[in-house]
């Protein structure tokens, strides 16, 4: 949270979305029952609202980006999965903690990002958007692993950037480019 | 009055069992390494402010174990919503005690803002931890602590302390992957 909403560029450009329950059924396919979150619009109606009322997940909603960070890491050392979930804005106020505990500690943190203002029809380094184009560069930057998901194909590799994330203890950010549809 | 820390945290020791985990921070810390080394010491926090989440983390994934969290005052201050959050999160094995010396002990003693003030115990109450208490007297402080945890948490306990005997500042150990890997292996051993 923490940013104004942007109206997204116009274009008659066709675009397709992202299922929500195809996302959400493979994050369940990668053994993740931990859902730690922040409310973002990108993924709330798709993604959040769905989690919430799903018997499978355990939600802990969070004040501040960061907790989820030290939340999701400390879980690991038993080999709890979870999934952190914001926006773009949280990401970017949370740096330091990914750096500490994901880095440098080499723990599995996975994140789901909701890149708020990016335009669907873009890839993100175009957007209009600042806070949104800077996102991967950062990252790079940063050499954390991350991944979009904007075409409704982009959802298969989930369980295996999962899996790669828990084996190699390391981080991994999925951007979620595109608003998911709704179930 | 006011309890000198070593003090405080060496009449926790007897409180604390085997299966029991401790997520220690910045002088309390390097404190309780001395005091009360064990492999169940989690002391990775990684960022200031970060070691009730760290916390909770450990209470939701462990809830056969007792959390508990050794914070220090400037680190909550960082970190308000957590309490928040920890409150929220449905947790009743976690247990956040808080030394409080109102100043940013291993950062040049600067005052906290608001040192003269701030009401640590009033912030978790309001929070909606399960109970809320603070000391300043060492004597009152021991005879509560089995009752504390013993009880259903989140527990949260301020104690108004002052240095005790300069322990030294490992920062290579709590950083280290051995402290790490130290910790998981005791975790999931017992």
């Amino acid at each position: 949270m923490g940013a104004s909403p942007q109206p997204a560029a116009s274009s008659s450009t066709e675009v397709a979305f992202p299922s929500g329950a195809g996302i959400i059924a493979r994050i369940k396919e990668a053994g993740i029952r931990e859902i730690v979150a922040l409310p973002d619009i990108v993924t709330s109606d798709g993604l959040l609202w769905p989690i919430s009322v799903d018997p499978d997940f355990r939600l802990t909603r969070i004040c501040k980006e960061d907790e989820g960070v030290s939340i999701c890491g400390a879980m690991s050392y038993n080999g709890t999965r979870a999934l952190l979930m914001m926006q773009q804005t949280g990401l970017m106020d949370s740096l330091n903690a990914i750096r500490a505990i994901g880095v440098d500690y080499e723990l599995p943190i996975v994140m789901m990002v909701g890149l708020q203002g990016k335009e669907p029809h873009v890839k993100p380094d175009q957007s209009a958007s600042y806070g949104v184009r800077i996102i991967r560069p950062v990252l790079d930057a940063m050499a954390i692993s991350h991944s979009l998901i904007e075409e409704p194909e982009d959802i298969d590799h989930i369980p295996q950037a999962v899996e790669a994330a828990y084996a190699g203890s390391r981080p991994h950010i999925f951007l979620i480019g595109r608003s998911p549809e709704a179930p | 009055m006011i309890i000198d820390r070593d003090a405080a945290l060496g009449a926790m020791i007897p409180h604390v069992t085997e299966r029991d985990i401790v997520v220690a921070v910045y002088q309390s810390c390097f404190d309780w390494l001395q005091l009360n080394p064990r492999d169940l010491n989690y002391v990775a926090v990684g960022a200031m402010g970060q070691a009730s989440s760290h916390g909770l983390g450990l209470a939701l994934a462990n809830p056969e174990r007792r959390v508990i969290v050794l914070d220090g005052d400037g680190s909550l201050l960082m970190n308000l919503g957590s309490l928040v959050t920890i409150a929220n999160s449905g947790v009743s094995n976690l247990y956040h005690f808080l030394a409080a010396n109102r100043i940013y002990e291993v950062n040049g003693a600067h005052p906290l803002p608001g040192a003269d003030r701030v009401d640590f115990v009033g912030f978790a109450r309001s929070a909606g931890y399960a109970g809320s208490q603070g000391f300043r007297e060492l004597e009152l402080f021991t005879d509560a602590l089995p009752h504390i945890l013993a009880a259903p948490g989140p527990q949260f306990v301020s104690m108004e302390v002052r240095a005790g005997k300069p322990y030294p500042r490992d920062y290579h150990y709590i950083h280290s992957a051995k402290a790490r890997k130290t910790f998981r292996d005791a975790l999931n051993q017992s």
